[in-house]
């Protein structure tokens, strides 16, 4: 009885997680990425297309404080050359770095300088403060997008579906100035609404624009470069800059389980041993 | 039991210890003589294995500190640091948020156990109480850990619950200013919820201490509810219990490390990856899994003070337990209706829980309109919170009392060892 009850009440507690969202909103489509599961890992190949997409398309309005050139050439990023275990010293991510203009502040002069990025340096933000950011998107401030595979529900399949997902308003939704209607970005579209107020469509109104387009980006791999694609290899580098880490956790998390299952039977066999005449 | 200490000295330097500070023997006869009840089941496992617990989280904290800065504009990219450029940042990290999850977890089961087998009945009073303090200590720990990454829900969950004070009449809005330090959730705030953050963690030590030793003067209780009578019913904390609970803690933290390292984030919220803005409230904010029992009976009162005297009430209840309860068996294996009263609180908590996750007005099955009563369709999480609430309450403040009077147990045993060794008494 105890043992079914406890069954059951972990049940409810499992069916209890996702009930943490809100809102009607599409859910996201769902992606196969390679680094999903407790064997995945990141297509080094994909995060050099997302880097070029974020590089070209959305690093012209959103910032990614948190990421470093230095960091493209770590362990499990996307220019990590094992001839480079110092990324500092890997010659494409110095090169990457010096084509971007850092704001710095001259040392003799005082002067606010421009001047090219090193390794050690994050990626430049596209406007010197926030209130630059908005004045520039509409009064919208673009969110930074260091965390945003960890800061929204659905990850890196919900910027995928987000950037895919612009489509045609369904007729009876007005559209405002500077809107875009996404029935993946969270919501609510009633008070724009004239149809039946039972079915309001799914999603919201986002200020940005459809960013991708065919052949927007071009890949120096050769893949043909969709909309989809660009959006999943964006998808999958925003990850990456979520959870740079991500690898080197799943590999320890391995040994460690090895190593505790093995304890554990260890363990065991010396409770039985311990206990083997004394009846409980 | 607090008997007649058997240590005997072997070394010289032991003998000499002795004589001026007997830690040794208080060691030996705290952790290795000391009679466990033999009928122990893995229930009571749960004791060592949230020692565990605090351990990691002190450890893990205190590094993690090293690293951390308490200020409003530095504490969110300062966690990111820890993240991506302290040498095993992440792990550390990651260890001490799921740990907490962990933590809860255990005291959830040790405290259910407690309850299901009578562990809180005379002479165990104190020693139930004391468990109490711990898990306020720990609330309260949890609470303020939960702000530092200063997050949305940090912040934003910071300001709900600091806010509950200024329901109460009067000195309210006083009290939730002075606990601020300023006039809103501010620099102020987290400074001091850090200073708090580790200092709570050595006071939940030191009344662990205690509790060890309420333990260790009354004994543990086991699963019959029957007090040891004669050495058959016990056998030596050392090797017996330590290599069961060792057992156990290791499958805990295969469990542990299943979510620190496959999936660190399950048990958080993604709005905490966003920096702390005032000027934006989330949509839905929800505080952790394991407050959300208690959120839930605060949000079914319509009334704020009420409500918050309710979810007080709530932990209340649990102190009050060996003067609610007046049942003369102490376990529920000899209770068949107090077990299903016991199951019915179970399901209610976890029910209460899945409430709290929820919008109070979302519809519990969805496209079912009914009855609209104080302001809420009766096809709403408010409602189901509503009739859990009273059955929390009504389980500690009338099935408790009233049962104890009017059931009928079944016959308890006459020893632990007549039912373990099969009737054949040794005594």
């Amino acid at each position: 009885m105890l043992r079914k009850v406890t069954l059951f009440a972990v049940a409810l507690a499992l069916v209890a997680g996702p009930a943490l969202a809100s809102g009607k909103v599409r859910e996201p489509h769902p992606v196969a990425f390679s680094f999903e599961g407790p064997f995945g890992r990141f297509d080094q190949a994909q995060l050099q297309r997302g880097y070029k997409v974020y590089r070209e398309v959305c690093a012209s309005c959103h910032s990614m404080n948190l990421v470093a050139f230095r960091n493209l050439g770590d362990k499990g990023g996307p220019f990590f050359d094992p001839k480079y275990p110092n990324p500092n010293d890997n010659p494409v991510v110095k090169a990457l770095a010096a084509d971007s203009q850092i704001r710095d502040i001259d040392g003799e002069t005082g002067d606010a300088i421009q001047r090219p990025g090193i390794p050690a340096d994050n990626f430049p933000a596209p406007f010197p403060n926030d209130p630059a950011s908005r004045a520039s998107n509409g009064g919208v401030l673009p969110p930074d997008l260091s965390m945003m595979a960890k800061a929204r529900e659905g990850g890196p399949e919900y910027i995928a579906s987000l950037l895919t997902g612009f489509v045609t308003p369904p007729a009876g939704l007005t559209v405002g100035p500077g809107q875009h209607y996404n029935p993946w970005f969270p919501g609510d579209v009633s008070s724009a609404w004239s149809g039946d107020h039972a079915h309001v469509p799914e999603g919201g109104f986002i200020a940005m624009a459809p960013p991708l387009a065919p052949d927007k980006v071009e890949f120096d791999d050769g893949t043909k470069s969709t909309v989809r694609q660009q959006a999943q290899d964006v998808a999958a580098f925003l990850m990456w800059t979520a959870e740079p880490k991500m690898e080197e956790r799943k590999q320890m998390g391995f040994s460690v389980l090895i190593f505790l299952v093995l304890f554990s039977g260890l363990l065991y066999a010396s409770y039985r041993r311990v206990w083997r005449n004394e009846s409980h | 039991m607090s008997g007649h200490s058997t240590y005997e000295p072997k070394t010289g330097f032991e003998r000499w210890l002795d004589v001026r500070l007997p830690i040794v023997r208080l060691g030996y006869d705290s952790f290795v003589d000391y009679p466990t009840p033999r009928n122990l089941n893995y229930w009571w496992t749960f004791g060592g294995i949230l020692s565990l617990c605090l351990g990691v989280q002190i450890i893990s904290g205190i590094v993690l500190a090293m690293h951390y800065t308490p200020s409003a504009g530095a504490a969110f990219a300062s966690v990111e640091h820890i993240m991506r450029d302290v040498n095993y940042g992440w792990l550390l990290r990651y260890m001490h948020a799921n740990g907490a999850s962990m933590f809860f977890i255990a005291v959830y089961i040790h405290m259910l156990r407690g309850v299901y087998y009578g562990s809180y009945k005379a002479p165990r009073e104190v020693l139930w109480i004391l468990g109490c303090v711990i898990y306020l200590l720990m609330m309260a720990t949890a609470f303020m850990g939960y702000v530092l990454p200063w997050g949305q829900m940090s912040f934003w969950g910071a300001t709900v619950i600091t806010n509950l004070f200024s329901a109460l009449p009067v000195v309210g809005q006083a009290i939730t200013t002075w606990l601020w330090g300023g006039f809103a959730v501010d620099s102020a705030t987290l400074n001091r919820f850090f200073s708090l953050h580790y200092l709570l963690p050595f006071m939940i030590a030191g009344v662990v201490v205690l509790h060890v030793w309420a333990l260790h003067v009354v004994g543990q209780n086991n699963p019959t509810g029957i007090d040891p009578k004669s050495k058959a019913d016990t056998l030596p904390f050392t090797p017996y219990a330590t290599v069961k609970d060792g057992f156990a803690m290791s499958l805990f933290l295969i469990l542990f490390a299943v979510f620190i390292f496959f999936m660190p984030n399950a048990m958080g919220h993604p709005d905490n990856y966003i920096p702390a803005n005032p000027m934006v409230t989330p949509p839905h904010i929800v505080p952790e899994w394991y407050f959300l029992p208690f959120y839930a009976i605060l949000r079914a009162i319509p009334d704020k003070l009420m409500g918050v005297l309710a979810m007080f009430g709530a932990i209340a209840c649990i102190f009050a337990l060996p003067w609610l309860d007046t049942s003369k068996v102490k376990s529920m294996r000899y209770r068949p209706q107090a077990k299903l009263y016991f199951f019915i609180f179970l399901v209610a908590c976890v029910v209460l829980g899945f409430c709290g996750a929820r919008l109070p007005d979302d519809q519990v099955i969805p496209g079912l309109k009914t009855l609209s009563v104080m302001d809420s369709d009766l096809n709403s999480f408010v409602w189901l919170s509503r009739i859990s609430t009273a059955y929390y309450f009504g389980y500690f403040l009338l099935v408790m009392p009233l049962l104890g009077l009017f059931e009928k147990p079944l016959p308890t045993p006459e020893t632990i060892s007549s039912p373990v060794l099969g009737g054949d008494k040794k005594d």
